[in-house]
């Protein structure tokens, strides 16, 4: 695809994405060559540990450690380079423009400031607004994650908060400066399940709502594609296959299929559970 | 005959240590103490705190070999006494015409003694102190816990000072009163490392087998702690070897003529202006020394990082 | 009482808890919950965090107190002191496989420690038959857990809990923390081991899916209550009578979108 036509560039564009970090042999590549370019969609980023799932989201949002290393023949956002960006244009784009939820609010959220004040913090570094002004976004911010009594919680410290209830905050933090792309790291897998079905349906109707996009970042392969449009795979570093989400029973990878399957189910279970054969070549 | 059985090629040994599938404990063992060795090599100055301490241990076994003199007998009072460094005295002697450099290399019998002592005395009370109370909880930690505390409130010197005027100065009772003084902060340390661990599931897999709680804390526990035991044990060296010469100086350490450094630092005392010499060798070596342990100590703890 | 509908389990129950409630201080974390384990039944405990299931695993262990009600097992009440034959019959693996580990044992040692303590003969053989039985082999003998992978570290914790062949296992979230392939691993190996060793166990998820993968019965568990016990035949069929279970089975199929929304 050559014709770039339309003045809009594209909200994301990820081309050749390498991340690597140094060990006792020599550099290890943790991510190796992803592409792929997002719209105003929902996006899903699948894989196991040690995918390069998460790194692919960190080097995205800027959040890779400084000991790894990030080369990439393109990643943009919104035509902006990310990687020859001055820090404060990153920082703007960062919160700005990308969001980032993470998958424990108990580690990501600052433990020695209210909620309320994060929330504020996160507006007015981003948009100038009197105080007033702020403190009445966040509460209308909070009500829209649907937390009953904003003003109470407003005043509360993480800790005091249950996980479900933290997760929420944190996606009014993420969302209240207004980014078009927000970058969510396996955020309901720290949940249980009848809280993480209840998180994922208020990121569902606020992405929807403001016309996001969204990179969806999970280990559940089944669950990411109940969620998104489009799934890449990943194994080793890679990207192994991309597939529209409501075609995921037609996955050719012999690794997609392994995943889908090797997970028990309460309908027609299977004795033993089929195993995932790895095979050397995935990797190369 | 045998049919001739494939031979793969000899591995180099270090591959045979650094393997990831080791074919016996000994392999295993070795292979992780080769992993800490590199870690540790790769500090250069922790390479040069241990090339002086074994140079400092060489010295103390062929003392009799290396000092030109004797360390006691002086030489004639009228024509020997303070000289300044020569060919014939390296580093001058002293006020009773002993040379200081062959006093120096005999002294340095008396620095290792010191510190072996203590840390064999030092270190296992405070390991089993900390352990003890930390695995235990209750009364039992609260009790070690507080004889800890009183034996800490007290300034290292002041106590130890106390401990060798009612013993006798000497430099056996300098020593006991250093170690009585030093392990109750490594008792804390202890302590912090085993309630970090006492509540992991790993503990609770030895509880579960039926381990006896002494079991538990000599097996498992003890030697999670050691690493870090032994960092600030290398660590607190140089302390000990100054609180050591703190004590010869006041004359509540070794006694003359035994060459030990801090006496002869304070021997050197009166003739510090004029026979700087005097003082500054045996300050100098203190200095190297406790400049030594703590470079090892430094090397120590890159080396012995917790993780596997 | 719960019922007794499960194919497998004929014979004196191997455990009974009766009543069983565990407080931490003023917090009731079980609040009297009755079950029993018949021998080689598995039975399973659902619920969310925080709703004793884990807890009721650790009072069994002797890692929790017993407030009130009484635990037995074969026929004989648990105090808080416990036998030393107790623990070679009752066994226990972990969520965590990273910290369930001793960081500075081999896994020779780490197996070879039950055999010491319960002065059981024979240790070479057994160490190289439990390795075996949990498909890792003698070459992994000499490893320190930091050269395994996670799936391969819960092998090694399994191998150490069936080192003293007991007759209960205590398995707490045994996968929750491993990659879905290597999940279906090791729920293969733990039916596996179950229908060649006639084990009784205890499994305790959040997971329905692998509760029912697992076990004949499971009790369904809030805020330290029973909320109902039921065979997984029933709850597959979706033959429950209680709103939080049904709940339950509706988060576990999945996120659903109210009505399609246009991207």
């Amino acid at each position: 695809m050559t014709n770039m036509k339309s003045d809009t560039a594209p909200l994301l564009e990820v081309r050749d994405l390498r991340v690597s970090y140094p060990t006792r042999d020599g550099r290890t590549e943790v991510v190796r060559g992803v592409n792929f370019t997002l719209g105003r969609e929902r996006l899903g980023i699948v894989g196991e540990s040690g995918s390069g799932k998460s790194q692919t989201g960190r080097a995205i949002i800027g959040l890779t450690p400084p000991t790894g290393r990030i080369t990439a023949e393109r990643l943009a956002y919104k035509g902006t380079d990310l990687l020859t960006a001055s820090p404060r244009q990153r920082r703007q784009i960062r919160g700005g423009g990308i969001g980032m939820v993470l998958q424990d609010p108990r580690f990501s959220l600052n433990p020695l400031m209210t909620i309320g004040q994060q929330i504020v913090e996160a507006l007015r570094s981003h948009v100038r607004v009197s105080g007033s002004d702020a403190r009445r976004r966040a509460l209308e911010m909070l009500e829209r994650v649907r937390i009953n009594d904003p003003e109470r919680v407003f005043g509360l410290y993480p800790h005091e908060v249950s996980g479900g209830m933290g997760q929420r905050a944190m996606i009014a933090m993420m969302l209240i400066a207004g980014p078009d792309l927000l970058i969510a790291d396996e955020p309901t897998s720290a949940l249980d399940v009848v809280v993480q079905i209840e998180v994922l349906a208020i990121l569902d109707q606020l992405v929807a709502e403001r016309g996001m996009g969204l990179i969806f970042i999970s280990h559940d392969l089944r669950l990411v594609s109940s969620f998104c449009d489009r799934v890449l795979v990943m194994y080793a570093g890679r990207v192994v296959e991309e597939i529209e989400a409501s075609r995921l029973s037609e996955a050719k990878h012999p690794y997609t299929r392994g995943l889908l399957d090797c997970v028990p189910r309460l309908h027609n279970d299977r004795h033993p559970l089929p195993t995932l054969q790895r095979q050397a070549e995935w990797a190369v | 005959m045998m049919p001739e059985a494939y031979n793969p090629p000899a591995p180099g040994w270090r591959e045979w240590l650094l393997t990831e599938r080791p074919a016996s404990r000994r392999q295993a063992r070795l292979g992780r103490a080769y992993a800490s060795w590199t870690r540790f090599a790769s500090n250069r100055l922790a390479l040069v705190g241990l090339a002086i301490l074994v140079l400092l241990l060489l010295v103390a076994v062929f003392a009799g070999l290396i000092a030109p003199d004797s360390p006691v007998v002086g030489g004639d009072l009228r024509t020997a006494r303070l000289l300044p460094p020569s060919a014939a005295h390296v580093f001058g002697t002293d006020d009773q015409g002993r040379d200081i450099f062959s006093r120096i290399v005999f002294g340095s019998r008396l620095t290792l003694m010191i510190v072996f002592l203590v840390a064999i005395i030092a270190a296992p009370v405070g390991l089993l102190m900390g352990t003890v109370a930390g695995y235990a909880g209750g009364w039992v930690d609260a009790t070690l816990m507080r004889i800890t505390d009183i034996f800490l409130s007290f300034p290292k010197l002041v106590l130890a000072l106390a401990f060798v005027a009612a013993l006798g100065p000497g430099i056996e009772n300098a020593v006991l009163a250093i170690a009585i003084t030093s392990w109750p902060p490594y008792a804390r340390i202890a302590r912090a490392e085993t309630l970090a661990i006492r509540n992991s599931d790993f503990i609770a897999a030895v509880q579960l087998m039926g381990a006896s709680p002494v079991r538990i804390v000599l097996r498992h526990v003890v030697p999670l702690c050691l690493s870090s035991l032994i960092i600030r044990v290398t660590l607190d060296m140089a302390g000990i070897i100054l609180t050591a010469a703190g004590l010869g100086f006041l004359g509540l350490g070794a006694q003359p003529p035994s060459p030990e450094w801090g006496a002869m630092i304070a021997d050197g005392r009166r003739f510090v202006l004029d026979q700087w010499w005097v003082a500054a060798a045996p300050g100098a070596a203190i200095f190297i020394v406790s400049l030594a342990f703590n470079l090892l100590g430094d090397g120590l703890r890159d080396a012995l990082d917790t993780r596997g | 009482m719960s019922d007794l509908h499960g194919k497998s389990g004929t014979g004196a129950p191997v455990l009974i808890a009766d009543a069983l409630g565990v407080d931490f201080g003023p917090f009731r974390a079980v609040d009297g919950v009755s079950f029993e384990v018949r021998p080689g039944e598995s039975l399973g405990l659902v619920g969310e965090s925080g709703s004793g299931k884990s807890t009721i695993l650790r009072a069994i262990a002797g890692l929790a107190p017993i407030s009130s009600g009484a635990v037995r097992f074969e026929g004989k009440p648990l105090g808080k002191r416990r036998e030393k034959a107790f623990y070679r019959h009752v066994q226990m693996v972990f969520q965590d496989p990273y910290g369930s580990l001793h960081p500075r044992q081999t896994v020779d040692q780490i197996l070879s420690e039950p055999l010491a303590i319960h002065r059981i003969a024979d240790g070479e053989r057994r160490i190289r038959q439990a390795l075996d039985e949990v498909g890792l082999g003698s070459g992994f003998r000499f490893r320190y857990p930091h050269q395994l992978s996670g799936g391969q570290r819960q092998r090694v914790a399994i191998a150490r809990a069936l080192i003293t062949e007991p007759e209960l296992l205590l398995l707490d979230e045994p996968t929750s923390a491993l990659d879905a392939s290597v999940q279906a691993e090791i729920l293969n190996l733990l039916e596996e081991i179950r229908q060649h060793r006639r084990l009784s166990s205890i499994l305790v998820s959040h997971d329905l899916a692998v509760i029912t993968h697992l076990c004949e019965r499971l009790i369904v568990m809030q805020s330290g209550r029973e909320v109902e016990t039921l065979t997984s035949r029933q709850l597959v069929a979706g033959e429950v009578t209680k709103p939080y279970t049904r709940e339950l089975m509706a988060a576990s199929e999945g996120f659903r979108r109210k009505e399609p929304v246009p991207a």
